[in-house]
């Protein structure tokens, strides 16, 4: 009973009446140099945020297909957060002034014009379990650095080659994203209820190299493509089932859609076509040694007789295997092994035109990147190179940002394309290599 | 009554330890905890003020979140939501703090909804370009250094400290000063071979929240470069009662606004 009081009265005893008889260290410091926090956007109904950016860029020699001028343009996001009960809203446009590019009106599928919409979404969760993205909204999952295999959402190769922010390489999607959790499984359903393509070199801002004629082409011939664009019938449907074991994360990927960027011709009329893909997959990622590593395959099943059909591309099986570390003070390094293997590639060589291009069964490609961060990480400096010992070509990226201020940032970089031939992959975008600048400002 | 015995022929050695005397690695231990490990789980707005030599100041501002795996002062998750600077707005930084290998640690970039796992680093180097370490932020392995009680005064033990494997830190030792009714530590220099201060750690506040003596504010010196970061805590709140799921790949894409206000 007596024991039973003694805990009555240390329940009842508040806390901070005990906790006054700990003695606190006085005296201890000069405070006056503290911050006293001021919130800028406390006047706001909603959260802003965004910023603005010039920048420019040159080619590095003539291009006979396209402007000097590699990029130049003002640039203006704007992005708005807002929270109502349970549902949050986003929306993050860009406004862009571009006289490269000289094309004004709005075309929010392929981000040409004044404004592109990258985001315009609300967030939900109908169930504790279960969170909704409902609307334009970027996606991006998968173990690849720079190389994708079953993120399947739109890539945008025009501004990652011509150096735009990295952000820029993926494109929006408008989709309906559920998101179930289980606990220790996870399953992602993302329906893209219209077909969203890639925002794929077409010649107008990057030559390159038309096989159908035999040559380099650019904006005065662009790429006039057939886009499946039937709402509900032209729809895509990618699908996670995720979960860790142990320290690695592991993934299972199925996708149902149309290859993103141009993979086949309509031999009637001459345009892009975008033929049926499906996707098999799987990943794990996690530590190996001293950094991460990660693996991850992807089957492509293309359109029904793409084997025998010159004018589809073919199956693929595709592997990816990865690997991070930190290899200095503030240097991090990574590479990745990365593998494209045409499936029936006997039909595929049966199947060619007499003088065609042959592409070999196998396509192998190296990366490398390094980060070096100095000056207390206000200068960083990186490297990714691309190079493929079978295409005999590659591509370097390079850039250097030094943050002038907390809030403005001054940038300078290059992408370039080499090879030996000028219808390999990166080959035929040679005389697209380009040096560029910026000047951002966040707020 | 052979257990009685024993005990009583051991009853004059622990008389031979002088009253006042503490084990040193119980001050270690508890300065720990009291560091790292309070209640179960915590929150705290964090303003930090990077000053150089120049007098140039750069503004990091994140609210962190931690949650202890359970009480045994080990495995913690730590969730480290960026508001400022601009440009690194709405990015998280998660980790789990894991004592038989390297830290898992995950980036959000909201920009690209990518989560990116990323490789454990020198725990030695600069946590966001502050002057504080990441060992600094989340804790050093009481076990890696030999620690030695040198002096004790009224308010404080004062504890240098070796480090086990001096290859792997920048430091030949440490000198730190515990605080004794609370067990925090208020000051703490790092030392190279030659004895010359590197860096210097203080303590500038400390408050009672929620009933956990608590520094609020503090300061990191780099007395080589002559740069030092002013560190600030508000909105501290401990018991907030963060579900362990706060730190998924859920939480990474879609931020746990409840306890980030």
């Amino acid at each position: 009973m007596v024991r039973i009081t003694a805990l009555l009265c240390l329940i009842f005893i508040p806390q901070s009446l005990m906790a006054q008889e700990i003695k606190l260290p006085e005296g201890l410091g000069d405070l006056s140099a503290m911050s006293q926090t001021v919130d800028e956007a406390a006047g706001l109904p909603f959260d802003l945020s965004g910023f603005l950016e010039n920048r420019i860029g040159t080619r590095l020699q003539k291009d006979a297909n396209e402007k000097d001028t590699s990029i130049g343009e003002m640039r203006l996001q704007v992005g708005i957060e807002k929270e109502f009960d349970s549902l949050t809203f986003n929306l993050v446009s860009d406004f862009i002034y571009d006289p490269v590019q000289d094309r004004y009106a709005v075309d929010l599928e392929t981000g040409q014009g004044v404004v592109d919409l990258r985001e315009a979404n609300v967030v939900f969760s109908p169930l504790d379990f279960m969170d909704v993205k409902l609307g334009r909204q970027i996606l991006t999952w998968g173990t690849g650095d720079l190389l994708f295999i079953n993120d399947l959402f739109p890539k945008d190769w025009n501004s990652f080659f011509i150096g735009r922010d990295d952000e820029y390489l993926k494109g929006p999607s408008d989709a309906i994203k559920t998101a179930l959790f289980f606990g220790d499984y996870n399953l992602d359903i993302v329906y893209v209820p219209r077909f969203d393509a890639d925002r794929f070199i077409d010649g107008t801002r990057l030559s390159f190299f038309d096989r159908a004629q035999g040559s380099l082409s650019g904006r005065e011939n662009p790429v006039l493509a057939n886009f499946p664009n039937k709402w509900f019938g032209d729809d895509e449907l990618s699908l996670r089932f995720y979960g860790s074991i142990g320290a690695f994360e592991t993934a299972l990927y199925y996708y149902n859609g149309y290859w993103k960027s141009p993979a086949g011709q309509n031999f009637a009329t001459g345009l892009a076509e975008f033929p049926k893909l499906q996707v098999f997959g799987a990943s794990a990622r996690g530590p190996v040694g001293k950094g991460i590593g990660s693996v991850e395959v992807g089957y492509y099943k293309s359109a029904d007789g793409a084997a025998s059909n010159p004018l589809v591309r073919n199956s693929e099986f595709r592997f990816l295997v990865g690997y991070e570390q930190e290899i200095g003070t503030e240097l991090t390094g990574s590479v990745q092994y990365y593998l494209e293997r045409r499936s029936d590639y006997d039909q595929y060589v049966a199947s060619l035109p007499i003088g065609a291009i042959q592409d070999r069964r196998d396509r192998h490609m190296f990366t490398l990147r390094l980060t070096k961060l100095l000056m207390q990480q206000d200068l960083r400096l990186s490297l990714f190179n691309f190079y493929s010992p079978s295409d005999k070509d590659g591509y370097l990226r390079l850039k250097a940002a030094y943050k002038i201020r907390d809030n403005i940032t001054a940038e300078i970089g290059g992408n370039v394309f080499y090879g030996q031939k000028i219808y390999s992959f990166f080959g035929q975008f040679k005389d697209n290599s380009n040096i560029f600048a910026a000047l951002h400002y966040d707020f | 009554m052979k257990h009685m015995l024993k005990l009583f022929l051991l009853l004059p050695l622990f008389w031979a330890v002088p009253a006042h005397a503490i084990d040193v690695m119980d001050v270690v231990k508890k300065a720990n905890h009291m560091s790292y490990y309070q209640a179960g789980d915590g929150r705290a707005k964090v303003n930090m003020r990077i000053i150089d030599a120049q007098g140039r100041t750069r503004v990091r501002e994140f609210i962190i979140l931690r949650r202890d795996d359970d009480d045994t002062d080990t495995r913690q998750r730590f969730y480290v939501y960026f508001n400022k600077p601009a440009d690194v707005k709405k990015m998280v930084f998660m980790v789990i703090k894991n004592m038989d290998r390297g830290d898992d640690r995950w980036l959000y970039l909201p920009a690209l909804d990518l989560v990116k796992r990323i490789a454990a680093s020198d725990e030695r180097t600069s946590f966001v370009g502050s002057n504080f370490y990441y060992e600094d932020v989340s804790g050093r392995g009481i076990n890696e250094d030999t620690h030695t009680l040198v002096k004790e005064d009224d308010n404080y033990y004062i504890i240098k400290s070796i480090p086990k494997d001096p290859q792997a830190v920048e430091f030949a030792s440490y000198k730190s000063w515990i605080h004794k009714s609370t067990f925090l530590p208020i000051k703490t220099e790092y030392y190279d071979a030659a004895g010359e201060k590197l860096r210097s750690y203080s303590a500038l506040k400390v408050d009672m929240v929620d009933g956990y003596p608590t520094v609020t504010a503090s300061s990191m010196e780099d007395h080589r470069t002559g740069s030092k970061t002013l560190m600030n805590y508000s909105a501290v709140k401990y018991d907030v009662g963060l579900p362990e799921n706060i730190f998924t790949e859920r939480y990474l894409r879609k931020a746990p606004r409840k306890y980030l206000r």
